[in-house]
């Protein structure tokens, strides 16, 4: 029988509940390393524009074909970038289960991102969604693709901490 | 090289506002921090400039494909929208109903027969000519309009528009040169060499509020020595240098620039030492991301300045215009319109939208951009009545075959001051 299928559909939310919710305590924690053990070495990750995503247009503001782009990203937000300090809150809800696609889980969930200036009120920086293909591997779930389709219509000024 | 001085684009159009500044003595190696904060002086250019004489940029032909697509923008503070009418042709009309003055077109893109105004529907063809409105006899043998109320005369306003290459520009403004004489041969060389006539692919938009001023953002690209400096992924890897062959040229009289570099690769010269965030030990593992492949451009970047608010540029393989929207004194809007062209294959397509991780709001080389002019506009609202200091390269407005040099910016405010009667 498929690994994914043997559990109960309460069960699987409630793995994948854990699994973002660790995820968002990752980011906001600015543990990029663990951030990028949450995904397969094969993977897809895009922060991309509502307005590209409906239109069909592919074009994503972060666009990692693979994880070692996951890997350059962040030693680009270590090494070289130049940015003001912000603490960012990730907030996850919605969770949803939309299938099975072989081996593969197809799910998605809402996100909200709060961010905090060292001399300004906390603002809503980001909402959307995720579209996720996840793999169950031995050592737990991976993200093969995770599309994060904000609904912003503008970036606040930069994005810097990855969706 | 021959700076094509521009004498209508310098004359002053008629603004009622009356500034009562006055510009630092030393001239145009001075930006008084006023030109960034000021309500009075904002106004006076949305007049001047958005709304004068100029050409700007609105958008590009593949993103209209079809009888009645459309896509909205805004010239300054001004909502437009580019239509395809029925003959295949673009215009680009005023996203205003000529009754009460309502946006017609709500959505950033879209496809329509023709447009009607929600508020009391008043119905207007692809070529913004009123066609109808209800109630026009009145309801119950009363009410309705004048008997002499003549539909031809509340058109919707058509501006003038041009199409170069697949790019479509527009004016407000009867008086404004040609489009081509208005670019001059060197910016017109530079659309034309990045939209060579071959249809183009629409690969998706980025669009960004930076908290500053629209000069700023200007100036940025008019800037090569931050670039030599603050881009450690441009400075590592080769994509921008202080020692890199390029040239930075003034045209328009000051107005509009080419700023051209190439591309030379990861090395380390006598240069090397002043570029403190050089990285000789920086290695990706995915270099692809830095490496374009060969295409029509030789490891050309770079592009062209079109005043007042937008570029053509290439960087490794990505193609985009950037397009700045103002948004009052102290915001404007950023907007990288990404393409490739038809005959692309995909694996290019594919270095295209890899490269486009270099820019924008979460690019390599421009997070950095939005953050530093974030600061920069703290920094002189705070005193406006101090001024900035322009003087790298020089005090002239010469163009220059090198890199550290503010010479493009000095030539802005050159032409800047004269036309603003600053």
């Amino acid at each position: 029988m498929n690994a994914a299928l043997e559990q109960t559909p309460q069960a699987l939310r409630a793995e994948l509940r854990d699994f973002y919710d660790d995820y968002a305590l990752c980011l906001d924690d600015e543990n990029l390393d663990g951030w990028i053990e949450f995904f397969a070495e094969d993977c897809h990750y895009r922060v991309i524009s509502r307005e590209n995503f409906d239109a069909g247009l592919p074009l994503g503001l972060i666009y990692c074909m693979n994880k070692n782009m996951l890997r350059d990203r962040i030693t680009a937000l270590k090494e070289t970038t130049v940015y003001e300090p912000r603490a960012l809150r990730h907030f996850i809800s919605g969770v949803r289960v939309n299938g099975h696609d072989g081996d593969a889980i197809m799910a998605q969930a809402n996100f909200a991102i709060m961010e905090s200036l060292s001399d300004q009120e906390p603002s809503l920086n980001m909402v959307g969604r995720y579209l996720d293909r996840l793999r169950r591997t031995p050592e737990g779930l991976v993200l093969q693709r995770r599309d994060c389709v904000y609904d912003n219509y503008r970036i606040r000024n930069s994005l810097i901490i990855p969706v | 090289m021959n700076c094509k001085d521009n004498a209508q684009l310098e004359a002053p159009a008629s603004s009622p506002i009356h500034i009562q500044r006055r510009w630092p003595k030393e001239g145009y190696t001075r930006i008084p921090n006023w030109v960034y904060t000021d309500p009075a002086i904002y106004q006076k250019e949305m007049d001047v400039f958005f709304a004068g004489r100029t050409w700007n940029y609105v958008g590009l032909e593949c993103e209209v494909p079809e009888v009645g697509s459309y896509k909205r923008n805004w010239i300054g503070d001004k909502p437009v929208v580019m239509v395809r009418n029925e003959a295949g042709d673009i215009n680009v009309l005023e996203n205003r109903c000529a009754h009460r003055g309502a946006q017609i077109c709500w959505q950033n893109t879209g496809k329509v027969k023709d447009f009607t105004c929600p508020y009391h529907q008043w119905n207007y063809s692809l070529d913004g000519n009123l066609q109808g409105l209800p109630f026009r006899r009145g309801a119950m043998g009363k009410g309705g309009m004048p008997r002499d109320f003549d539909l031809k005369q509340h058109n919707i306003r058509k501006l003038r528009s041009v199409n170069r290459g697949g790019s479509i520009w527009a004016t407000f403004s009867d008086e404004a040169l040609s489009f081509d004489e208005y670019c001059g041969d060197e910016v017109l060389a530079e659309i034309d060499h990045m939209l060579p006539g071959k249809k183009l692919k629409l690969l998706g938009y980025s669009r960004q509020l930076i908290p500053s001023n629209w000069k700023m953002y200007l100036e940025n690209l008019k800037d090569p020595y931050h670039a030599t400096l603050l881009h450690t992924f441009y400075i590592t890897f080769g994509l921008w240098r202080a020692d890199s062959k390029s040239e930075c040229i003034p045209t328009g009289g000051g107005a509009h620039s080419v700023m051209v570099s190439h591309n030379e690769g990861k090395k380390v010269t006598e240069a090397t030492s002043e570029m403190t965030r050089f990285r000789g030990d920086l290695t990706l593992h995915d270099l692809e991301t830095v490496t374009p492949r060969a295409e029509f451009n030789r490891g050309r970047v770079g592009g062209a300045w079109v005043f007042p608010a937008a570029q053509f540029g290439i960087q490794a393989n990505s193609l985009k215009t950037r397009h700045v929207i103002p948004r009052g004194p102290t915001a404007h809007e950023l907007v990288f319109t990404y393409y490739g062209y038809e005959d692309d294959d995909e694996e290019m397509t594919r270095l295209r939208l890899k490269h486009a991780n270099l820019l924008g709001p979460a690019g390599f080389v421009s997070m950095d951009d939005s953050e530093m002019l974030k600061q920069v506009q703290t920094g002189v609202t705070g005193y406006p009545n101090d001024h900035g200091v322009v003087e790298m390269g020089g005090r002239d407005t010469k163009p220059a075959d090198y890199m550290v040099s503010e010479v493009l910016i000095r030539a802005f405010y050159e032409f800047y001051r004269n036309a603003m009667e600053l």
